[in-house]
């Protein structure tokens, strides 16, 4: 029955990386903000003139 | 003719034109590209947002724009120049890049998002903009080499939205952080709830006999590991709430369920290492997994809103200084008595002050709820608060901004009190929840003691693991959190949960008059005489130039009703505060005061009753009479409120013209005060709750001059405009069109009451059978696992469906 061990061993380990994977995003700031992304994806036409879209802020 | 005008309820024609920016009736003078605006402001903003190609922003939202108010003053912002201020207010700064964030309260739809995100396509010195819409918010990076700060915020200031600038430091950061936490604490407990739960399945489906030892023994102390998170991380706000009430011998909710949780993870702790069973963690996991959920549902709150401003978010941050003959910027924290200070127009006194030179013409209306502007010499003291409507004028400070008559208000002692909200009904019960409980425990421990001393401690225990209270906790946290939704939905935004507890208790409401029961910016307009169209045409071209608030209702009023093009005004005189004048069509007209008019010196009071005369080359045409208009529904609603035998009480700042009118709407039962004063405010309510200890007042008030009646209430209700209006603090802000729906409001709060009394019956049943096994010494992990979730999501459900049923019925 050692298999089983082995099997909640990675089962666990999975669920973990998951659970790494949602404390990363709410330190991303993903979780603050809950509406305005649903707007902003609807925007799809640049407007004349755009800058380079590539541009990020610099980290504090 | 009389008629166009003067029918209250008279069904009124539809305008045509629009201002294509703000969707204010506007008349064809100002155009552009075949689009019609209603002032220069507006037609400016479109101008810009053309030329930059953004004319996106119309196609959005219909009518996104805001309207233009008053001219836009180059020295408004000179402050932000300031090294000081600049530092307070960047987040970062490098000397490339500066990132700042700020409260916008007019962000209001989809356009202004795509407007405010698409700044660098304006002006190249911003680099990135992003907004955070239900927090009106906005984060700005800019290159401070191509672009300073101070032009950053008046091209906010120029599209229409001004920013919100507070000193303060810190003032909103600090409120994410907690949210945030709340969210991994969340995360956690679930993470941890469902795994153990997984581990613990093959025990309960074999009855507590694995075959295999080793692996029982591996589940055991996986469980345990995943226990450690949630008793170390995820349930200490419950430790130290029950520890902080302990502290101050006082036994609150979270005291109770703080010792379930200890008293299961030791047993449990306890039972794997001296190998005698496989403890209750999944269970343990799961409780504080649901509470920290209906915890988080409940503290949901409009971050959009502040509840806690003073005086200082109204007052202007930078000031004008005269300095030996010269002007200087500096801010409001450096002023002292003794300072000479120049006041433009229409920006406001910031302490008490005396004329020194010029005319002023101060509206008070933020201060007393007087509607009309007073005139003002040299030598006359002006209080702080005031807003300067003519031209600028200078002033010598009498008294700091802390000691002015309007600020003074903040000294007394209301203001640094918290209002107690262990008042709380819950507490009480969970009071004597715990009593019973200790009783139980101790009957069983006797008992066994007798019996069988070997089942003492699992008896005890047991009890205390499974009337964990969380079901009393659950019922009210989810009935109050689904009725703040309830009640935010109809735009009615409580402060927090215990708002909700002193909304039941009402029975004594005082309304504010001007701004709360009347329209702050409509009103009647009846007028006496014969004009003709042209002759009308004439009153709206002179209303059109002055900015007094009595032609601006004028103005409004006229325009509903007809499509003006306005008469060119030659010799256009105003003086401010009485009248204006000029020729129009070769002939001499003449608006204002009856004073103005005739060119007396004789003291009259029509400015103060709302008459408004007009006269052409000297002969009186035509009289318009304004006067407060009452918020649609208010009288149904004083009446429904009269029968229900509340208590009902009139404070107004303004005159007493309108007392028959009151009288007529409220009964003559109803107290109706004139003339008071924001101290006087404050002191009825203080000692209308002395007189009668019984009283629960509600206080309804717009202004900061009801800002101490409305801290001293037990719930003071802001009514607002629209949500970009600054609220004085309070503990609900209501939206000024759902005024007559208050009574309602706290008929559900009382309905919300009785929810919880009847959920609280049903988890003292579900407490009666889990108790019932563990004093027999029979609680497995099993049922424990089964009876925990069970009651939580069964109360959960119960409650959520009765709050919403009965918000359907009160048609909320």
């Amino acid at each position: 029955m050692s298999v089983l061990i082995l099997l909640i061993g990675f089962s666990i380990l999975i669920a973990g990386g998951f659970l790494l994977a949602f404390i990363w995003s709410v330190k991303r700031g993903q979780y603050d903000d809950d509406y305005t992304p649903s707007v902003r994806m609807l925007f799809d036409d640049k407007p004349v003139g755009e800058e380079d879209p590539s541009f990020k802020p610099k980290q504090k | 003719m009389e008629g166009l005008l003067v029918k209250e309820n008279q069904a009124r024609k539809k305008v045509d034109l629009h201002c294509y920016h703000c969707g204010e009736a506007c008349d064809a003078s100002i155009s552009s590209n075949e689009k019609y605006f209603c002032c220069d402001g507006c037609k400016f903003v479109y101008q810009l947002l053309q030329e930059n190609g953004l004319c996106n922003y119309y196609e959005l939202s219909d009518k996104p724009g805001i309207k233009v108010r008053g001219k836009f003053s180059s020295q408004r912002f000179v402050y932000l120049d300031n090294e000081e201020v600049k530092r307070k207010l960047s987040r970062f700064d490098d000397g490339q890049q500066t990132h700042v964030s700020f409260y916008l309260p007019q962000m209001h739809c989809a356009s202004c998002i795509w407007l405010l995100e698409n700044l660098h396509t304006i002006d190249h010195g911003v680099l990135f903009s992003k907004i955070n819409f239900q927090r009106k918010e906005i984060f700005i990076v800019f290159d401070p080499s191509k672009i300073s700060l101070r032009k950053v915020v008046e091209l906010l200031a120029f599209l229409g939205y001004e920013p919100y600038i507070s000193l303060k430091e810190g003032e909103r950061k600090i409120n994410r952080k907690i949210s945030r936490q709340k969210i991994f604490k969340i995360g956690i407990a679930g993470f941890c709830f469902s795994n153990s739960m997984m581990l613990s399945f093959p025990e309960y489906f074999s009855s507590g006999n694995i075959r295999e030892p080793e692996l029982q023994l591996v589940f055991n102390y996986l469980n345990l590991a995943l226990s450690l998170p949630v008793f170390f991380y995820c349930a200490n706000e419950f430790f130290i709430s029950a520890w902080k009430g302990l502290h101050q011998k006082w036994l609150n909710i979270d005291a109770p369920i703080a010792l379930a949780i200890l008293v299961t993870f030791l047993r449990s702790v306890y039972e794997i290492i001296s190998d005698t069973g496989s403890g209750y963690f999944d269970s343990m996991s799961g409780i504080v997994f649901f509470m920290l959920i209906g915890r988080w549902f409940q503290d949901k709150t409009y971050d959009s809103f502040s509840f806690d401003r003073d005086y200082k978010s109204y007052f202007p941050l930078g000031v004008t200084f005269i300095r030996n003959e010269k002007e200087e910027t500096g801010t409001i924290n450096q002023l002292k008595k003794g300072d000479k200070i120049l006041v433009r127009q229409n920006e406001m006194i910031p302490a008490d002050a005396l004329i020194t030179k010029g005319e002023g013409n101060i509206d008070y209306s933020f201060v007393s709820g007087e509607n009309t502007p007073l005139l003002k010499r040299k030598g006359e003291l002006i209080y702080a608060g005031g807003k300067q409507l003519g031209a600028s004028i200078e002033m010598e400070v009498v008294n700091t901004v802390e000691q002015s008559y309007i600020t003074q208000l903040w000294n007394n002692d209301v203001f640094t009190q918290q209002k107690n909200k262990d008042k709380s009904f819950i507490h009480p019960w969970s009071r004597y929840f715990t009593l019973i409980l200790f009783l139980i425990a101790a009957c069983a421990a006797v008992y066994w003691a007798l019996n069988d001393p070997s089942k003492i401690l699992p008896a005890v225990t047991a009890s205390l693991i499974v009337a964990c209270p969380c079901s009393l906790l659950l019922s009210a946290t989810f009935t109050f959190g689904n009725m703040l939704r309830h009640f935010g939905k109809n735009k009615f935004y409580l402060k927090n949960s215990s708002v909700i507890e002193a909304l039941s208790q009402i029975n004594t409401i005082v309304f504010d008059k001007t701004g709360t029961l009347t329209y702050s910016s409509r009103a009647n307009v009846i007028y006496e005489g014969h004009l003709s169209p042209e002759e009308i045409n004439m009153v709206y071209s002179l209303a059109k130039e002055s900015v007094h608030p009595l032609s601006r209702i004028i103005r409004q009023e006229l325009i509903i009703i007809h499509n003006f093009r306005p008469l060119p005004v030659n010799d256009l005189r105003e003086t401010a505060g009485k009248g204006i004048g000029g020729l129009i069509n070769g002939r001499r007209a003449k608006l204002g005061s009856r004073q103005f008019i005739e060119e007396t010196d004789s003291i009259d009071n029509s400015t103060r009753t709302g008459e408004v005369y007009f006269s052409i080359d000297g002969v009186i045409k035509a009289v318009f009479k304004i006067s407060n208009q009452y918020r649609e529904g208010i009288a149904t609603m004083i009446s429904s409120l009269n029968q229900s035998k509340y208590q009902l009480k009139v404070l107004s700042g303004d005159n007493a013209a309108e007392k028959n009118k009151l009288e007529s709407i409220f009964g003559k039962q109803s107290t109706i005060l004139f003339h008071q004063s924001p101290q006087d405010k404050l002191d009825f309510i203080i000692n209308y709750k002395k007189q009668s200890s019984k009283a629960g007042v509600l206080m309804l008030g717009d202004g900061l001059n009801d800002a101490g009646a409305l801290m001293q209430a037990d719930v003071g209700v802001a009514v607002s405009e629209s949500s970009s209006q600054f609220t004085p603090a309070c503990d609900a802000i209501i939206d000024s069109n759902e005024v007559q729906k208050l009574h309602n409001f706290i008929l559900y709060a009382r309905a919300g009451k009785k929810v919880i009394t009847w959920s609280f019956i049903l988890s003292i049943l579900y407490n009666v059978v889990g108790l019932s096994f563990a004093v027999q010494g029979l609680l497995s992990p099993m049922i424990a696992a089964i009876l925990m979730p069970l009651s939580s999501i069964s109360i959960v459900t119960f409650v959520t469906v009765a709050t919403s049923f009965l918000a359907k019925r009160r048609g909320l």
